[in-house]
């Protein structure tokens, strides 16, 4: 019995159990003298449903889950001794050759008896294992349902049962996503510290020479491998300002224009062409940035005799404003418009004008919540890769120009880990190293801006 | 000045007395429009000077409206509209070449939510006197604001913490510091709409103390909900109903003898 099929059938029998839990309700509310049901017919019958169904598939999730492993080690223990007592890392590729067997592939060795043998037997237990678990999982459905269906009486309070079981359901939900955040950090957190074991963190944290690349072997030249992430983060940090000093006044400009200006006709145009800008793939704002912002402000800068490195950070860095325009202007269009409208009548009743007003009520009230989203659109700037990849450079430059080349955090990340990498190098690990950083630095940016807008909420609510 | 176009003759004929002699301002035959929906319908009245003139009718009678024509603040509301005459000292308030903003200052308002500004009690009262460039140095300006503290009232209770928070006061501290910041632009008339129904009694009383001191030195129209309110604080009573102006008079004329029969049956609390 494959899988899919045992999942079908116990939705099958879950279906059925709703029925019969349902008509069980409704049989013994109808007997002479039974009191009122507790829960309308209908809980009765989910109740019955749900105890038929999820323990079956918790069963299900938790044996496909550990069967691999089980059978493998079983399989093991049958090798002979001089293959069951060989490292682990070359123990893995034999187990790599039983598996390749069974499903039929190419071996990598010529097959031996015993690996042949071997495989049938994983072959064997996998059949039974399958077996085993159809019979298990439907008997303990049916147990499960059928202890509930003897259980359904006018006292029984169905509905507080099925809520229950909704709202665990619920909490396993939101837990899951917790739990992949945390799985996600602690993955990038273990491969930083193993970074941090060969390179100390305070020359990684205060180091002014970024170079990951090696020597693989002892003579080759020129790779000593430098790894202070100073310039790097001075890269991201330069092309945020920039990206920035675009985004931030343009931003606010145009949300004050839209909220407090603009009539409904325009609005209604203006707001969502602005907001198609949020919609454009970053990878395309990257063409923009490498293929004419570029070119054009280096030929701008020769025009007057400056010297502008092609892949400049004001170049990624202008198109990284554009791309978090609508970003800002979308966040402070909320704020503006969250100002109660009674502040501005009482402006205008004093014989302020709309300027007046906006400059010296609407603005300050709204502040709080304008930085927060600037500050949000900031750890967006940071985070971005895909028009740093494509416009920004890859030597780390230790430079306040804007006009010269200069790397980030991001771009070498994706350069560190792209390709053929072995993941025990420092070259390699120190993309880890890096991401972590970018994490932490992120994650304060939010949670400040976070706490900047909840503390502004506050203030009229 | 307009007359209803579909029939050319005014639908209603108000009791009582509107016209006044020596008027601070004067309407003639306005009325609001919002879109389609005739608000406010041929209302002729005058506005008395150092009076309290009241407003009261039930709800959506639209008294709360006509109040935002006075000075224009249903400008800032689309598809709004507004004809008719209003004199403020002989000018008509809403010829073309007239400007909202110093006729705002000339004709203040006091809203039914207090709204003080996020700022400081202080930045809140020296708002206007700033805008309008009306003091010279720092001086003077804190002399704007003590003297329109004092004459709100609230002078004794903040004058040892005028950096505080507006917010921060209660909520009819809060009205009476909205009610400083338009005296402190020096305002002929002020319009005052439900200022007490968002406050608890012993704050509604200060209010009502206060409004019958400033009578001395403004123009008020206040809009109440309470017809006590009314008869307590005012010297004339209009009576609004369904966006008709149905009766003027001397408040306590209005309230013994009412002479039309739906100011009657609104003040024997027949309904509203």
């Amino acid at each position: 019995m494959t899988p899919s099929f045992l999942i079908i059938l116990l939705l099958a029998l879950s279906v059925f159990g709703y029925h019969a839990g349902r008509r069980r309700a409704l049989s013994v509310a109808g007997e002479a003298d039974a009191p009122k049901l507790h829960s309308r017919p209908v809980y009765y019958g989910i109740l019955t449903a749900l105890w038929c169904g999820i323990p079956a598939m918790i069963l299900f999730v938790f044996w496909l889950a550990f069967e691999p492993a089980i059978i493998t080690n079983i399989v093991v223990a049958e090798f002979p001794a001089e293959i069951k007592n060989l490292q682990e890392s070359r123990l893995n590729l034999v187990i790599n050759d039983v598996k390749n067997l069974v499903e039929g592939n190419i071996v990598s060795s010529e097959t031996k008896t015993w690996l042949q043998s071997a495989a049938d037997h994983y072959k064997d237990l996998q059949v039974v294992s399958k077996a085993a678990l159809a019979v298990i999982a439907l008997s303990l459905a049916i147990i499960c349902a059928l202890v509930v269906w003897r259980k359904i009486s006018p006292q029984l309070r169905a509905r507080n049962h099925v809520e229950r079981i909704f709202k665990y359901f619920l909490i396993a939900c939101s837990t899951f996503a917790i739990f992949t955040t945390i799985g996600i950090v602690l993955s990038v957190l273990f491969e930083a510290v193993r970074f941090f074991k060969v390179i100390p963190i305070t020359d990684f944290l205060f180091g002014l020479d970024w170079s990951p690349q090696m020597a693989i072997r002892a003579d080759q030249v020129g790779s000593s491998g430098a790894f202070g992430a100073i310039p790097v983060f001075m890269g991201t940090l330069m092309i945020s300002a920039i990206a920035m000093l675009v985004a931030a006044p343009l931003g606010l400009m145009a949300a004050i224009y839209l909220s407090e200006y603009a009539d409904i006709k325009i609005r209604a145009v203006v707001k969502p062409l602005l907001e198609i800008l949020a919609g454009i793939p970053t990878v395309v704002y990257g063409f923009f940035a490498a293929l004419t912002v570029a070119p054009f402000i280096r030929n701008t800068g020769s025009l007057i005799g400056m010297d502008v490195s092609s892949e400049s950070a004001l170049a990624a860095g202008l198109v990284m404003g554009i791309m978090i325009i609508p970003f800002v202007s979308s966040l402070s269009d909320d704020v503006i418009n969250a100002v109660p409208q009674s502040m501005r009548d009482g402006s205008y009743a004093l014989g302020a004008t709309n300027s007046e007003t906006i400059k010296q009520v609407v603005i300050p009230a709204a502040l709080p919540g304008i930085v927060g989203g600037i500050l949000l659109a900031v750890s967006r700037a940071i985070g971005e890769t895909m028009i740093v990849v494509m416009a920004a450079g890859l030597t780390a430059n230790l430079t306040l120009n804007p006009l010269k080349t200069v790397t980030t955090v991001t771009v070498q990340i994706v350069t560190l880990l792209v390709g053929d990498q072995e993941f025990d190098s420092p070259k390699t690990l120190a993309a880890f190293a890096l991401g972590l950083m970018l994490f932490i630095v992120t994650l304060v940016l939010n949670i400040i801006a976070l706490f900047v807008v909840r503390k502004y909420r506050e203030q009229y609510e | 000045m307009e007359t209803n176009e579909s029939t050319g003759q005014k639908g209603f004929q108000t009791v009582g007395e509107t016209k006044v002699e020596n008027p601070r301002m004067t309407c003639r035959d306005v009325n609001v429009y919002y879109g389609d929906k005739h608000a406010i319908k041929h209302v002729g009245i005058d506005i008395g000077r150092n009076q309290v003139i009241a407003m009261i009718g039930p709800s959506g009678c639209g008294k709360s409206t006509f109040i935002r024509c006075l000075n224009r603040m249903n400008d800032t509301i689309p598809r709004c509209r507004v004809t008719g005459e209003i004199l403020l000292d002989d000018t008509n308030i809403y010829d073309r070449d007239i400007d909202v903003v110093p006729l705002r200052a000339q004709v203040g308002m006091v809203f039914q939510k207090p709204n003080p500004f996020p700022k400081s009690i202080y930045d809140n009262v020296a708002y206007g006197p700033r805008i309008h460039g009306l003091a010279q140095n720092k001086a003077e300006l804190d002399e704007y604001v003590e003297t329109s503290l004092k004459r709100a009232g609230l002078w004794e209770e903040v004058k040892d913490r005028l950096d505080h928070s507006g917010t921060s006061l209660s909520g009819g501290q809060q009205q009476r510091l909205c009610i400083a910041r338009t005296i402190a632009v020096s305002p002929e008339v002020i319009l005052m709409d439900e200022p007490c129904s968002a406050l608890d009694p012993i704050a509604t009383a200060k209010i009502e103390g206060l409004i019958d001191e400033l009578r001395t030195h403004y123009t008020i129209v206040i809009v109440t909900h309470s017809m006590q309110q009314a008869a307590r604080v005012s010297q004339r009573t209009a009576y609004f109903h369904m966006g008709d102006l149905v009766e003027v008079g001397i408040t306590d004329k209005v309230f013994t003898n009412p002479r039309h029969k739906l100011t009657e049956d609104y003040i024997t609390g027949r309904f509203g």
